[in-house]
């Protein structure tokens, strides 16, 4: 009893070591934890956008269009008169609904389809890569737009027969999956194609060829021998798409697809403010969002170094 | 060697025909109707489905693309609807001369800028030349051309009045070089990037330790065993983005107002003019896979210890 409590002790010590270790490693690289702290405040930002921001994002104040920053609007006003720092901030939540779901399912379908190829090889190996092939080959903007601009309609549809979403619905709920339909659809290849090469190195190893030989199932060994040993590049992906998707919702926003207004998106923010580049408020309205959204990629990619330094061994 | 390229370019086939059929069918179950928009919302109900009758438009979807392919294979994609009477092919070899000059300028600058300066930040390694030039390119890597062009165009244009915002007349002129400086900070970036990573290792090889011992004079160390041998890796991205030559940047184009091959699929996409995008689709997909297979037998040639079944 005693000894079976002291292996429990063990293994927690051990656990906070690990993880220890791993953010010792993590931050070594100060820019990984800038990025960090950045993402951490966009995540935050996002989730209280509503306790955060100082009036609505659709408030139009028509006699106060396109003004510099002042006390009442730190930001200034966009060209109906509407908050600048509100439709910042509410941009945040859809940047934090949009970039984690498209990379969940992104990277869900890629993990998948790789363990898929690489573990089995064969006709199911050849017929997911060649897929993949394809929509590589696919010019990666249009067959979004493509496939946004197809779903658009059956996904509003669809969401019209569940009353209790009535009020999402409105609230762009509909904009923001297609969205992350198309982001998944066009963003799974690249995943696939790195975790069949993962697979592919590691299902030659010794301890994979030990797992078999004792007659460990499939998904035993997928799960015990292959995942750990998968995550790192996995990991370092995961982090960099999520900048990738904030920067392919501007791309869409500025097809004319996706979120449309009045949901604010920093992509949108700069497409709706981009006629207005001659304005003299112009470093505000569109610089900001800009800058936000470059800001935004440059973090994902400094975590990912970080993660890159600390997840791989030496 | 021979065995492999033909099995690459065998695929090549299958894979427009594919890419192709995933094209038609989003754009045939997509929403929008090429005829209403051609007509007008309130045209007569009669006129259209006589037009959509006279376009083709009527018929089952296989017939449809079966059709397609038959008339593509000989060099027939199709009218515009957008722009009556235009065949596709002449309409798209117009856009793309300047699709491709345009990008050939800008690759010209990201090489011409990004190698040196990835040789130059390898050389300074770790000291504050190289934290600088590594701190610009995580910055080109990360602003997306959406958000760098407006600052430039403010900057440049509304502000300072220096240059021109866009907009096409030839290579030569002016108002080519605020699009080409804002397009060519991601290539460049890539460049400096992948230039100073393969310096770094190339530089730690015995073989520059052994031309050093030997006596070489710097310059001819650094560019005569090192930097040869550093360049070969990136020779892969200059193929890749030869391939992405014919694309065009549809969101670029369309800010800088460029009239290139982007900003006509861009036209095409509100108009829903199918023809027009299935045409692009191929075309890129085609480019994008020979590019591949350029690069890969370019390898063997650079590096004859790759072997290809």
């Amino acid at each position: 009893m005693a000894r079976a409590q002291s292996v429990v002790e063990v293994e927690k010590v051990e656990q906070r070591r690990r993880w220890w270790e791993f953010w010792r490693r993590f931050s070594r690289n100060k820019l990984a934890v800038v990025g960090l702290v950045v993402v951490f405040t966009m995540f935050f930002t996002g989730i209280f956008a509503p306790w955060l921001a100082p009036y609505s994002y659709t408030d139009q104040n028509l006699d106060a269009v396109e003004q510099m920053p002042s006390l009442a609007h730190p930001l200034g006003t966009d060209e109906l008169g509407r908050d600048q720092l509100s439709r910042v901030i509410w941009g945040a939540r859809t940047a934090v609904i949009i970039a984690p779901t498209a990379t969940f399912f992104g990277v869900s379908l890629g993990l998948l389809f790789g363990l898929l190829a690489g573990y089995y090889r064969g006709w199911v190996e050849t017929v997911i890569m060649r897929l993949a092939d394809i929509l590589f080959a696919f010019p990666g903007i249009l067959l979004a737009i493509l496939i946004a601009a197809t779903v658009q309609g059956r996904i509003e549809a669809w969401l019209k027969g569940f009353e209790a979403l009535e009020g999402f619905v409105k609230a762009g709920f509909a904009q923001v999956l297609v969205v992350i339909v198309a982001l998944s659809a066009v963003g799974w290849p690249g995943m696939a194609r790195l975790v069949r090469g993962q697979v592919l190195s590691l299902r030659e190893e010794q301890f994979v060829e030990a797992a078999w030989a004792i007659g460990a199932r499939p998904w035993r060994v997928i799960r015990h021998h292959i995942l750990p040993n998968a995550m790192a590049p996995i990991v370092v992906s995961i982090s960099m798409s999520m900048g990738g998707a904030i920067v392919a919702e501007a791309g869409l926003s500025f097809m004319g697809i996706g979120i449309r207004p009045p949901t604010p998106s920093w992509g949108a923010l700069i497409i709706d403010n981009y006629s207005f580049w001659r304005s003299p408020a112009a470093p505000v309205l569109l610089w900001l969002p800009a800058l936000i959204v470059g800001a935004m990629v440059a973090a994902f990619n400094f975590v990912g170094d970080g993660l890159n330094e600390a997840l791989s061994p030496g | 060697m021979v065995t492999y390229v033909v099995r690459r370019l065998l695929w090549l086939p299958f894979l427009l025909l594919i890419i192709g059929l995933i094209t038609f069918a989003l754009g045939l179950y997509g929403p929008g109707d090429p005829v209403l928009v051609m007509m007008g919302q309130h045209a007569n109900p009669e006129a259209a489905a006589r037009v959509r009758h006279e376009l083709g438009l009527d018929r089952p979807f296989l017939v449809q693309y079966a059709d397609y392919v038959w008339k593509a294979l000989h060099g027939d994609f199709g009218e515009s609807l957008k722009y009556r009477g235009q065949p596709v092919g002449r309409l798209m070899a117009k856009r793309l001369t300047v699709t491709v000059q345009f990008n050939v300028v800008v690759m010209a600058v990201g090489v011409a800028v990004g190698i040196p300066l990835g040789i130059l930040a390898a050389l300074n390694r770790n000291n504050l030349i190289d934290y600088f030039i590594v701190l610009l390119t995580v910055a080109g890597i990360s602003l997306p051309v959406l958000a760098i062009a407006p600052i430039a165009m403010w900057f440049l244009a509304a502000r300072f009045h220096l240059l021109p915002s866009g907009g096409w007349d030839g290579i030569f002129s002016r108002r080519i070089i605020m699009p080409t400086l804002v397009l060519a900070i991601g290539p460049a970036a890539v460049f400096v990037r992948q230039t100073r990573a393969n310096m770094l290792e190339v530089l730690d090889q015995d073989y520059v330790r052994t031309a050093r011992a030997k006596g070489l004079r710097e310059y001819t160390v650094i560019v005569a065993h090192a930097l040869r041998n550093a360049l070969i890796p990136l020779f892969t991205i200059f193929g890749l983005m030869l391939g992405g030559l014919v694309g065009g940047g549809i969101i670029t184009e369309s800010i800088f107002g460029i009239p290139g091959i982007g900003r006509l699929v861009w036209d095409a996409f509100g108009a829903r003019d199918y023809p027009v995008i299935m045409a692009y689709t191929l075309l890129v997909a085609m480019a994008y896979t020979l590019a591949n297979l350029f690069v890969d037998v370019c390898y063997r040639f650079v590096d004859p210890r790759i072997r290809y079944g």
